[in-house]
C-alpha cells in the first residue's frame, strides 16, 4: 500500500497538508469518490426515491437500492430486506430499543457492558426504565476485555437481549462476538452488535458472526454523515413494530389503521438519504479497491509503532491492553499531572489532532477511575510521520506544562 | 493557549496554586462543575462586613479551570462583594471578546486567559471559578 498515493484520494488532506488527523474513532476523512458519488446523485440522479413512474425517481430508487445491495454484500447479510438505512449508530441502536423493545414484557433482562459508549447504553437505560426490565452489565477485566466467564455470570433465563460493542471506542478492545452470539443463543436471548468501531476496521460477515442485529455509521468508515446502516435478521425485523411512522413506510392507510410496507422500507419512514446511501456505497468500494486485508495490516503495523512510541514516553500511560494488537488503532492514554484537556490542546498546537473528554463512555472512565483521557486513533491513512509528530510533541507536553521533567 | 508568556502564568497557578486548599467557613462555599469535561472546583470565601477576607477553592480540571481560580482569588481576595463582582463582570466580557484594553489591565493576570476568547472549547473551563464566585455572592444577597 501506497499511502502516499491514497492521501491524495483524500481532498482535505490536500487542503491541510500540515495535521495529523488521529482522531479516526470520532469521524474519518472522505475520499474525493465518496463526496463525488453524493454530487453525482443529486446531479443525475435526484429525485425523491420512492419509485416514481418516471425515469429520474427510477434513477433515484435505483441508486439507492444498489447501495442497499452493495451494504448486504459488505457485510454478508442474506437479503436487502435486512438492511435499513438510518442516519448513524445510535439511530439504529434507538430502532431496536424501541422497535424490538416493545417485544419486552416487564422482568425482562437486558445485558450490556461497561465498555459501552452512550449510544449503546442510553437507549437500553431508558428502555429498561420505561418498560421495567432490568439493565445488568457485564464487567471487564484489568486489559479491558470481557472474558466468556464474566459474561455468562452476567446472563440468566431472563436475559431476552445483549447488546455489546466489537470493538471498544475507548481502549480498542476486540470483544468476541461470534461466540458470545452464540451463547445468549443457548439461552434464546437476541444478540445485537455495536459495529460503529469494529466494521470500520476489521471485515465483519453477519452470517459467519451469526448476530441478529449489527449497527454501524458510514461517516467512521470514509462514508458521509447521516448514513447509517441496520442489519437485522428477517425473521426479527418481521416481528417489530415500525420505528417511526409516516410517509413511505406503508402499505395500505385508512381512516382507522394502516399496514406496513415490505421489509426494509417498514423501517424507513419519510424521505431518505439518498446521496448518502451512494456516498456510502462509494466508501465500501473504496474499501474493496485497497483491499480490507491491506487495510488491516496497514493499521496493525501503525498501531503497532503508536503503540511503541507513546509507550516509550516518560508519565505516559496507555490505558487498557499492554500490547499493541489488542487496541484495534485506538489508544487512550493519560500524562502525569496533565490534564487531557491541555494534552489535546498542546498536540493541537503542534498540528497533531487528538481527542480529550469522556468519549461518550462516563461508565467506562468510572470504571477506569478516571474523568477523562485523550485519544489516538488510527486510520489506514496515517503515515510513519504523524506518529513521529504526536511523540514529539506528546514528549514536550509535560515540559511545556510547567514541569521540570 | 500559544502565547508563552501567558501559558507560563497559567501553569504557573496551575502547578503551585497559592489558594488551593481547605477553608474553614460555613454555608460560604459553591461547586461549580462542567460534566461534559470533568472540571470541578468548590470555591469557599470567608466574607466580613462586604469585604472578602479570605477564599480557598478545592478541585479538578484542566490547567485553565485550576488556573484562573487561582488567578480569580489573587485578585478578589481584600475586596468588597461588589468590587468582586464588577471584576468577574468585566473577566466574562473578556473572554467574549467584548472588553477593553484598561479593562482587562484591572483584571492583572486573569488577562493572562484572554486568548481563551479565541478557544471556544476552553471558555468553559476559564469562566467555572468566575460563575461559581457570581452564584456563591448571589447565595448570600438571598441570606441578607
Ligand atoms: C462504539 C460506538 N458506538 C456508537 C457510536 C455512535 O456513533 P454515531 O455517533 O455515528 O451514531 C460511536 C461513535 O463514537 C461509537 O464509537
Amino acid at each position: 500500500m501506497d499511502v502516499r498515493e491514497i492521501r491524495k484520494d483524500f481532498p482535505l488532506f490536500q487542503n491541510y497538508p500540515d495535521i495529523a488527523y488521529l482522531d479516526n474513532a470520532a469521524t474519518t476523512q472522505r475520499t474525493e469518490s465518496v463526496l463525488l458519488a453524493e454530487k453525482k446523485f443529486y446531479e443525475e440522479a435526484n429525485a425523491n426515491p420512492l419509485r416514481g413512474l418516471y425515469e429520474l425517481s427510477q434513477k433515484a430508487t435505483d441508486a439507492y437500492e444498489n447501495a442497499r445491495e452493495t451494504v448486504r454484500k459488505f457485510i454478508g447479510a442474506k437479503s436487502t430486506e435486512e438492511i435499513v438505512f438510518t442516519r448513524n449508530s445510535t439511530e439504529s441502536l434507538n430502532l431496536i430499543a424501541y422497535s424490538y423493545g416493545a417485544l419486552l414484557q416487564e422482568g425482562d433482562e437486558i445485558v450490556i457492558s461497561v465498555l459501552e459508549h452512550h449510544s449503546n447504553l442510553i437507549p437500553w437505560q431508558q428502555l429498561a426504565k420505561k418498560k421495567g426490565l432490568k439493565l445488568k452489565w457485564i464487567e471487564i477485566d484489568e486489559n479491558g476485555a470481557i472474558t466468556e466467564e464474566a459474561f455468562r455470570k452476567t446472563l440468566s433465563e431472563k436475559t431476552k437481549l445483549v447488546s455489546l460493542t466489537l470493538i471498544s471506542n475507548v481502549l480498542g478492545t476486540l470483544n468476541d462476538v461470534k461466540r458470545f452470539a452464540q451463547i445468549a443463543h443457548e439461552i434464546g436471548a437476541v444478540f445485537v452488535c455495536d459495529g460503529a468501531q469494529g466494521v470500520p476496521h476489521i471485515p465483519v460477515n453477519v452470517s459467519d458472526l451469526d448476530v441478529d442485529f449489527l449497527v454501524f455509521s458510514g461517516h467512521k468508515m470514509l462514508g458521509p454523515m447521516g448514513i447509517g446502516v441496520l442489519y437485522g435478521k428477517k425473521e426479527l425485523f418481521e416481528k417489530m413494530p415500525p420505528f417511526l411512522y409516516g410517509g413511505e413506510m406503508i402499505e395500505y392507510v385508512g381512516k382507522e389503521d394502516a399496514t406496513w410496507a415490505e421489509l426494509p422500507h417498514k423501517f424507513e419512514a419519510g424521505t431518505v438519504n439518498g446521496a448518502g446511501a451512494a456516498g456510502l456505497e462509494a466508501a465500501i468500494k473504496y474499501y474493496e479497491k485497497i483491499g480490507f486485508e491491506n487495510i488491516v495490516k496497514r493499521e496493525e503495523e501503525l498501531g503497532e509503532l503508536a503503540f511503541r512510541t507513546m509507550s516509550e514516553i516518560p508519565h505516559v500511560t496507555i490505558l487498557g491492553a499492554k500490547d499493541a494488537a489488542s487496541h484495534h488503532g485506538i489508544f487512550s492514554f493519560m500524562v502525569d499531572g496533565v490534564h487531557p484537556h491541555d494534552i489535546a490542546e498542546i498536540l493541537s498546537a503542534d498540528g497533531v489532532c487528538v481527542r480529550a473528554g469522556h468519549h461518550c463512555a462516563q461508565v467506562l472512565m468510572k470504571e477506569l477511575q478516571v474523568n477523562s483521557t485523550a485519544r489516538v486513533s488510527i486510520a489506514f491513512y496515517n503515515t510513519e510521520e504523524e506518529i513521529a509528530r504526536l511523540g514529539e510533541s506528546l514528549r514536550s507536553v509535560r515540559r511545556r506544562m510547567g514541569h521540570a521533567e | 493557549m500559544q502565547n508563552s508568556f501567558y501559558r507560563e502564568i497559567i501553569n504557573d497557578h496551575n502547578l503551585y496554586p497559592a489558594h488551593k486548599h481547605e477553608l474553614g467557613c460555613s454555608g460560604c462555599e459553591h461547586r461549580g462543575i462542567n460534566p461534559s469535561c470533568g472540571d470541578d472546583i468548590t470555591l469557599k470565601l470567608q466574607i466580613e462586613d462586604g469585604v472578602i477576607k479570605d477564599g480557598a477553592y478545592i478541585g479538578d480540571g484542566c490547567a485553565i479551570s485550576q488556573a484562573s481560580a487561582d488567578i480569580m482569588l489573587d485578585l478578589i481576595i481584600g475586596k468588597s462583594k461588589e468590587e468582586a463582582i464588577r471584576l468577574t463582570d468585566i473577566f466574562l466580557r473578556m473572554i467574549k471578546g467584548e472588553a477593553t484594553e484598561e479593562e482587562i489591565e484591572e483584571l492583572e493576570e486573569a488577562g493572562a486567559l484572554t486568548d481563551v476568547s479565541h478557544m471556544p472549547a476552553r471558555v468553559k473551563c476559564a469562566v467555572l471559578a468566575w460563575h461559581t464566585l457570581e452564584q456563591l455572592l448571589h447565595e448570600q444577597e438571598g441570606e441578607t
